[in-house]
């Protein structure tokens, strides 16, 4: 953290302000990714105990979300921060709206643990498996280079998210077939298509936190931006 | 309809290339100056071009040459026996600094307007039409006329309208320091320089003076001094940062609060600098 310089400040309370966020964001990306590193156990495992767990634990999400977002009003109110310190805020509260919605599709993942599959067609779920530990490590590697504001790495993880979506499409025509060869287990199919969803949608949300990490560091928007142009920030 | 290139997704907009304004669009175009007391040297080869019809904001730690510089844009410092100037300021393509020029026209077409209001112990009438009387207008019903048109565009009329001939003196210190403005605006300077105009005002008065500013700049190149960065960046189109001395910084003000190019710059405007 002290990449970042933020016990620089004349005012060391403005120093404990900006540290005490930080830390509750850290806290935040860490319990997400416990949350869906869990949902994927439970659904791979189908460990029903572990799925309830994930769901019970959202609102820990939800109420870390609801926390910082009042941090972060308070100190632009009373610190009007500008320049490195208006960008980290800035991006903390996009990242934590990003976490936000990441526990969420945990909580959808979790749920698919919880239905009834029989044994036959639990090998479906092991299928999520690869996706789900692929999306799990962009996630660590993007709170890794949210943690250090590393903006290296940041770019050089920020394309990941391509692998994915390929892996993603990859598993949607392996499971269309499946649904033509055998149309009664489609109920569970859609299930496991659905979690398949939401780890595409957290691959794209984690590419968001990479974002960020480059708007902080760099100053410059980059969502719309090639990877080349990207580079020669 | 709204057309978005990849650009202006990242640029602020009006973002102006300070570095190559168009001469026409250029109000004061400041080369090579540096300024000494004595042997220390105040200003160190500072360059800039102010552009016609913006505010510029000068902002720095106490010391930095702020408020030489600007004293500098009216040839304040010539009264101070000790000091000494070298390089240009081009007002309108004229150096002020140049053999010809005569110091009194020079000021009067680039007004100032101190920390704490100076209002003369006269009425307000008589303050706002000092200037213009010493510029030779007799013609009574001219007087009037700008009066009523200097305080309505320092906003000051409405409260002032019927007690024209009361005591200047009698009024807060918000409204003397509009007069103030007034009085500098009333023989139509092309420049109007501010010096820290609301340090000694309290938080309403302040936000009259800058919603002023931001009116003024319709008809004048205004510059101002601040302590008080959040002012400069509500108030001003440009901003630079000084230090020691120097310019460190030059941009659009949107750039040079959310992404300030030097390290210098970033420590000062997010409380680091010391």
């Amino acid at each position: 953290m002290n990449s970042l310089n933020l016990g620089r400040h004349i005012s060391g309370q403005f120093n404990e302000d900006l540290e005490r966020v930080l830390n509750l964001v850290m806290q935040m990306g860490g319990l997400v990714e416990k949350q869906l590193s869990d949902a994927l156990t439970a659904v791979v495992e189908s460990d029903q105990e572990m799925a309830k767990a994930v769901l019970s634990n959202d609102y820990q999400i939800n109420a870390l979300e609801v926390n910082i977002d009042d941090e972060c009003t308070r100190i632009i109110a009373k610190r009007q921060p500008a320049a490195g310190d208006l960008r980290l805020i800035m991006a903390i509260v996009k990242t934590i709206a990003d976490l936000e919605r990441i526990g969420d599709e945990a909580e959808k993942i979790a749920r698919v643990a919880l239905e009834d599959f029989s044994s036959r067609q639990k090998d479906l779920l092991t299928n999520l498996d690869n996706l789900g530990r692929r999306v799990l490590e962009f996630l660590q590697l993007s709170l890794d280079a949210f943690a250090r504001m590393d903006v290296e790495t940041a770019i050089k993880i920020h394309s990941s998210d391509e692998k994915i979506d390929r892996e993603y499409e990859a598993l949607m025509r392996q499971l269309m077939t499946y649904m033509m060869e055998d149309p009664r287990s489609i109920p569970q199919i859609m299930s496991v298509i659905w979690s398949a969803r939401a780890l595409e949608r957290i691959g794209d949300r984690s590419q968001n936190i990479c974002e960020y990490v480059i708007y902080f560091v760099k100053g410059k928007v980059v969502r719309h931006m090639t990877l080349e142009d990207m580079k020669n920030l | 309809m709204i057309t978005v290139t990849p650009n202006a997704l990242s640029d602020s907009p009006n973002k102006m290339d300070l570095t190559n304004i168009p001469p026409e669009q250029i109000a004061l175009d400041i080369k090579g100056l540096n300024l000494y007391y004595a042997d220390k040297q105040a200003l160190h080869d500072i360059t800039m071009s102010i552009p016609k019809g913006q505010v510029t904001a000068f902002i720095g730690p106490s010391g930095c040459g702020k408020s030489t510089l600007l004293r500098c844009i009216n040839r304040m410092n010539d009264l101070v026996d000790i000091c000494k100037v070298t390089g240009e300021i081009n007002l309108h393509g004229e150096n002020i600094y140049g053999s010809q020029i005569d110091v009194a026209a020079l000021r009067r077409k680039v007004g100032m307007v101190f920390q704490r209001p100076n209002p003369f112990p006269k009425s307000i009438y008589e303050n706002v039409v000092y200037g213009v009387r010493i510029a030779g207008e007799k013609n009574r019903r001219n007087l009037d006329d700008i009066v009523e048109k200097s305080l309505r565009s320092a906003a000051l009329w409405n409260e002032v309208k019927d007690r024209l001939h009361e005591s200047a003196l009698g009024l807060s210190g918000g409204q003397q320091q509009r007069l103030v403005i007034a009085r500098a605006i009333a023989i139509e300077p092309e420049v109007l320089l501010l010096d820290e105009p609301t340090s000694a005002l309290d938080p309403i008065s302040t936000l009259t003076i800058e919603e002023l500013i931001n009116d003024l700049k319709k008809q004048f190149t205004v510059v101002i001094v601040t302590h008080n960065m959040q002012q400069a960046a509500r108030v001003s189109d440009q901003t630079a940062f000084m230090y020691m001395g120097e310019l460190i910084e030059y941009s659009d003000t949107n750039t040079l609060f959310t992404t300030p190019l030097k390290k210098k710059t970033e420590d000062y405007i997010t409380g680091r600098y010391g």
